[in-house]
């Protein structure tokens, strides 16, 4: 699905929008057709991305690792390297190129982890741009790296104290503020969500994530990946790792945070757990209690921590191209440990997600297949969160 | 004739604009909302608008927000509402409009729930998140049964307006300002200069309620002069229902639709 013209990835998607919104998402949706395809923004998109934010980033053979396992080759897509530790860089700089192009002064941005939040800073710092970040109350709190690391930016940083407290909340903050101040304000959303043309926007930003593995792979092993496993939460590193490979025969795995459990309530598994519905413009899996009341969530995650999931996502889910699995906040933390220690490299707890699914998936297969696990950042933000638990559970 | 229309054409009769309540169902508890009912009614409100909580309510302010809030930790359920409605509907004719969000609706099935919603009394709905461009299934659930309220605010095209018209029945609802509800922000020449240009593109096909931020009796006064057939008053409702104790609850609020209602009568 290339794009999507009424905005639907079959019956995922559209624009349930305030009324307000519509002349904002019509201008959007009409700049970014004008500029997805034009020469002089990819150019100049290409060259932020390469000599600002890193790219491309390296494909790393986890020899350690997977030697560790016995079982299929596990490459890592470092996106952990990119400037500001995370992929959100490769959205936010395409994003805020493109409000400039659309003469926006003013940015504003929801985060979970704050890595969104941070690489909107980044990127508005760097485009000459005014960045407002709304941030859950709670996330404020698990991930203050990221808030100290904005207002170093010279962002300006909303606690968001409505509802779970958390990302969900966050974006319904940021909503009501675009809807305030629409003339004057762009609202750079961080993951493949909300209303069209959000998701397929996000998506394309991100998707040089798996057109990269693509080229990567083919100097390898002269083809494509056996299997391609990535974290979901709104789901951005996923889609973009999975769209330009959608067309091949390769294996795809989004790994959900299952927090406690899928049983118990506290988790975040969108698609794994959750029903059809309405949140935030868009048709989508959620998770909701009988009466289409939004239920809040858990992971330990804050990335992931999210009660709905992209509309492109729920469409591969129900055609079955893509499996979504999920692992709990334990198989999480011994997943960053195990990547830490064999490999000397820390993840994010979000992409810890991918990694425990990739140890499981790995076994199963044979030397000669290839798993390509997208990283989607790296775990500075999460060290003191992880001591917490360790020290809680007495692990050290 | 729908209630609403009814309504409509009844006060026209009499030079009179419209006064449309908006209340949130079962804040501060569902007593206290039937007592908010009489009052609206004594005091002479025309229409009444019954706020069903949502978990996410991305176009209210912190007013509604909270008043959501507490009704849903109050145990407000969809069948709660519906028998809460019944029992408005013994009392008065009222014409009752339902606001909420589309996933309340969407989750239980459109037809089922729009079918529920009016055999327990409700004439209409308004949905803030539900664009045009989505509302096939809804509209076909809703036909011959109940009036669908679209919103348009002050930036909405004119070839839009044309379009949102056209699906809405009962009025069209025309937010006040840039914003979500609940703002003071006075009143704006931008709005003054929406609500001229709806009335020019709709023709007096339709009546225009203006809403958001709308909260005194001259706040309703300036909205009329310059032609709203409609004015809503909805979180000034939520603040004064939130400081009066139960037993002055209806008095109070009849005294405050009184105030307001005496501007919607012209000379």
């Amino acid at each position: 699905m290339r794009y999507p013209k009424n905005g639907r990835f079959g019956e995922f998607g559209g624009k349930y929008i305030p009324e307000t919104l519509v002349p904002a998402i019509e201008e959007l949706e009409e700049n970014y057709l004008k500029f997805k395809d034009d020469k002089k923004f990819k150019t100049e998109l290409d060259y932020y991305l390469k000599v600002y934010a890193g790219r491309p980033t390296p494909l790393y053979y986890a020899k350690n690792l997977s030697e560790k396992i016995g079982g299929a080759k596990i490459y890592l897509k470092r996106e952990d390297l990119l400037h500001g530790g995370a992929h959100k860089i490769n959205n936010t700089l395409g994003q805020a190129l493109l409000a400039k192009k659309m003469n926006k002064k003013r940015i504003i941005a929801e985060t979970g982890a704050g890595q969104h939040g941070v690489a909107t800073a980044m990127a508005c710092a760097a485009l000459g741009l005014k960045a407002e970040v709304y941030m859950g109350y709670k996330d404020t709190i698990r991930q203050k790296l990221n808030v100290y690391r904005m207002n170093m930016l010279g962002c300006k940083v909303h606690p968001v104290k409505s509802g779970s407290k958390t990302l969900k909340d966050a974006i319904n903050e940021a909503i009501r503020d675009w809807i305030t101040n629409v003339e004057s304000t762009y609202y750079l959303l961080g993951s493949a969500v909300g209303p069209h043309p959000y998701p397929v926007m996000v998506r394309d930003f991100q998707s040089v994530i798996g057109d990269e593995i693509k080229s990567q792979m083919k100097k390898i092993n002269n083809k494509t990946p056996d299997c391609v496993i990535a974290c979901v939460g709104g789901g951005s590193n996923a889609i973009g790792t999975f769209y330009p490979l959608i067309d091949t025969n390769t294996e795809m795995i989004g790994v959900e945070a299952a927090g406690k459990g899928l049983k118990s309530k506290l988790h975040s598994a969108t698609l794994s757990a959750g029903s059809k519905g309405v949140l935030h413009g868009m048709m989508t899996y959620l998770l909701q209690d009988k009466e289409g009341q939004i239920t809040e969530t858990h992971s330990i995650s804050a990335g992931l921590d999210y009660p709905g999931v992209g509309p492109e996502h729920s469409y591969y889910k129900d055609t079955k191209r893509i499996k979504y699995h999920s692992a709990t906040d334990v198989e999480v933390i011994d997943a960053f440990l195990l990547l830490t220690r064999t490999e000397g490299i820390i993840p994010a707890l979000e992409s810890s997600h991918a990694i425990a699914e990739a140890v499981k998936v790995a076994r199963k297969l044979k030397t000669s297949e290839s798993i390509v696990v997208t990283l989607s950042g790296r775990g500075d933000k999460d060290v003191e969160e992880v001591q917490n638990y360790l020290n809680k559970h007495d692990k050290n | 004739m729908t209630r609403i229309k009814e309504k409509f054409a009844e006060l026209d009769g009499k030079n009179q604009k419209a006064l449309i309540a908006y209340i949130m169902a079962g804040f501060p508890n569902e007593k206290a909302t039937l007592s908010t009912v009489r009052g609206l009614v004594k005091g002479g409100a025309d229409i009444i608008e019954l706020g069903f909580p949502f978990s996410d309510p991305l176009a209210d302010g912190p007013v509604i927000q909270n008043a959501s809030t507490i009704s849903l930790n109050n145990g407000t359920t969809i069948s709660k509402f519906f028998s809460l409605v019944k029992k408005i509907r013994k009392e008065t004719d009222i014409p009752l409009i339902l606001m909420t969000y589309t996933n309340i609706l969407y989750h239980k099935g459109y037809s089922k729930f729009i079918t529920d919603a009016k055999n327990a009394g409700i004439d209409g709905f308004i949905l803030p998140d539900m664009s045009i461009e989505e509302s096939k299934e809804y509209l076909k659930a809703a036909k011959n049964k109940s009036d669908t309220l679209f919103l348009i605010s002050p930036n909405t095209s004119k070839t839009r307006i044309q379009k949102i018209s056209k699906v809405s029945t009962g009025f069209l609802y025309l937010v006040a300002v840039y914003g979500t509800t609940g703002v003071k922000t006075g009143i704006k020449n931008y709005t003054l200069q929406a609500i001229k240009n709806v009335k020019k593109q709709t023709k007096g096909n339709i009546p225009i309620g203006v809403g958001f931020g709308v909260s005194t009796p001259d706040d309703v006064k300036k909205y009329i002069k310059v032609g709203a057939d409609a004015v809503i008053v909805g979180s000034a409702y939520l603040k004064l229902i939130e400081k009066t104790p139960q037993n002055k609850l209806e008095l109070k609020i009849a005294l405050f639709t009184r105030s307001l209602k005496k501007q919607t009568i012209l000379k």
